[in-house]
């Protein structure tokens, strides 16, 4: 059975910070700070709302890690899952407009 | 109806008293100007107990005779509850920052340079005043307070931070005679001409007194963990800025404020070295500092 895409779009509540490999993303809501590593970070800076969850694992996560297609998306979605639940980022079924990830 | 001739209209009379009668005395001002990293501001009052207050807590920061862009203006009040140790709510209503715990109700309007503080003569309230006052000046030039012993050694300030525990005071406590304190509790980061520098604050922890008046380049920060043996070790940037974010004096959890620090902590951490430093709390942990 097919699974229902997602988009992410990046939190306007936020102020983050790469820092070498890594990325600081603090909330602004409620001051929770979050360190992503070099794959969190990949997937964070790819999250335009524009682009499906599954090719963003696909391009920016199997491509540069040695992972299965599977495993990849089974971890992205346990990650982005924690995120929003903090505000940071917003899941949706369809894909939004640049004003609207905002 | 006429006045009888000789007697004044009663409303006449009444104003003739009160002009003639002397005007009740103002209670002499006893204002005192408490300068800390720099910025000077001047708490007003006319409560002479209150005066003794200031002067018996402050007194390496009061400057006599020095005016001051920033007043604080002190009323004596009873408080609802008395409990220091809780926390304070502090929130922005239109341009005015107001805060509030058990024991003070205060507003400060950083535009205009003025506040209000309602609170009973005791030292405790007016020191949570000036501590979120100061942090709500500092953030937008890129300072803060920081959970943070702090010393001057060889013309360099060195900061000592950690949850509670993790040993400030303790560094303070095993600093040899060469060794300056700046503070034991909350130490003073301010951005000035691009370096930073750490100054003395009054703000004392369980040493129980204030640091010296003086100030510092930053050389480094080191974030305490005890520890069976002595050991420094360089923390990566992502790191460092997350455990700095964490021992930040962080009053006002508005958006503003909070991006605001969050910057100060970045640009902080590109610029001073920061390093976990694991103590064995004797003195021999001094000889790695400076």
């Amino acid at each position: 059975m097919a699974t229902a895409e997602m988009y992410l779009s990046q939190s306007a509540d936020i102020a983050a910070r790469t820092l070498g490999d890594d990325t600081l993303i603090m909330s602004t809501l409620d001051s929770t700070i979050f360190v992503l590593n070099s794959v969190g970070t990949a997937i964070w800076n790819a999250a335009d709302g524009r682009t499906p969850l599954s090719q963003i694992v696909h391009d920016r996560v199997c491509s540069e890690f040695e992972v299965t297609d599977e495993e990849a998306y089974a971890d992205a979605r346990e990650f982005i899952g924690q995120l929003a639940e903090h505000g940071i980022l917003r899941i949706t079924q369809e894909p939004v407009s640049p004003t609207e990830a905002q | 109806m006429g006045n009888t001739p000789g007697q004044l209209p009663l409303s006449e009379a009444k104003v003739r008293m009160s002009l003639t009668m002397p005007l009740p005395e103002a209670p002499p001002k006893r204002d005192v100007v408490i300068e800390i990293g720099g910025l000077p501001i001047e708490v007003q009052t006319t409560d002479p107990d209150f005066e003794r207050i200031l002067w018996g807590r402050y007194r390496d920061y009061i400057r006599p005779g020095t005016t001051s862009q920033f007043a604080l203006h002190v009323q004596m009040t009873t408080p609802d509850a008395f409990d220091p140790d809780a926390d304070a709510e502090v929130w922005l209503e239109g341009r005015e920052w107001r805060m509030e715990r058990g024991d003070f109700r205060a507003s400060f309007d950083p535009v205009a340079r003025r506040g209000q503080v309602n609170q009973s003569a005791n030292p405790y309230s007016i020191d949570s005043v000036l501590r979120i006052v100061h942090t709500l000046m500092l953030a937008p030039q890129g300072g803060f307070l920081l959970h943070a012993s702090s010393a001057v050694r060889n013309g360099k300030a060195f900061l000592f931070s950690g949850v509670s525990e993790a040993g400030k005071t303790t560094m303070a406590r095993l600093a040899p005679p060469d060794v300056a304190l700046l503070t034991d509790e909350a130490s003073y980061v301010r951005k000035v001409d691009g370096r930073y520098l750490a100054y003395g604050t009054p703000f004392a922890g369980e040493l129980g007194q204030p640091g010296k008046n003086i100030s510092a380049p930053i050389a480094a920060l080191y974030l305490l963990k005890k520890a069976p043996e002595n050991s420094i070790e360089k923390i990566h940037p992502a790191e460092a800025t997350q455990r700095l974010l964490r021992n930040i004096l962080f009053f006002a959890h508005q958006p503003e404020m909070v991006r605001q620090v969050f910057d100060a902590a970045c640009a902080f951490v590109a610029a001073v070295p920061v390093f976990q430093l694991a103590f064995f709390p004797d003195q021999r942990v001094w000889e790695l500092i400076g």
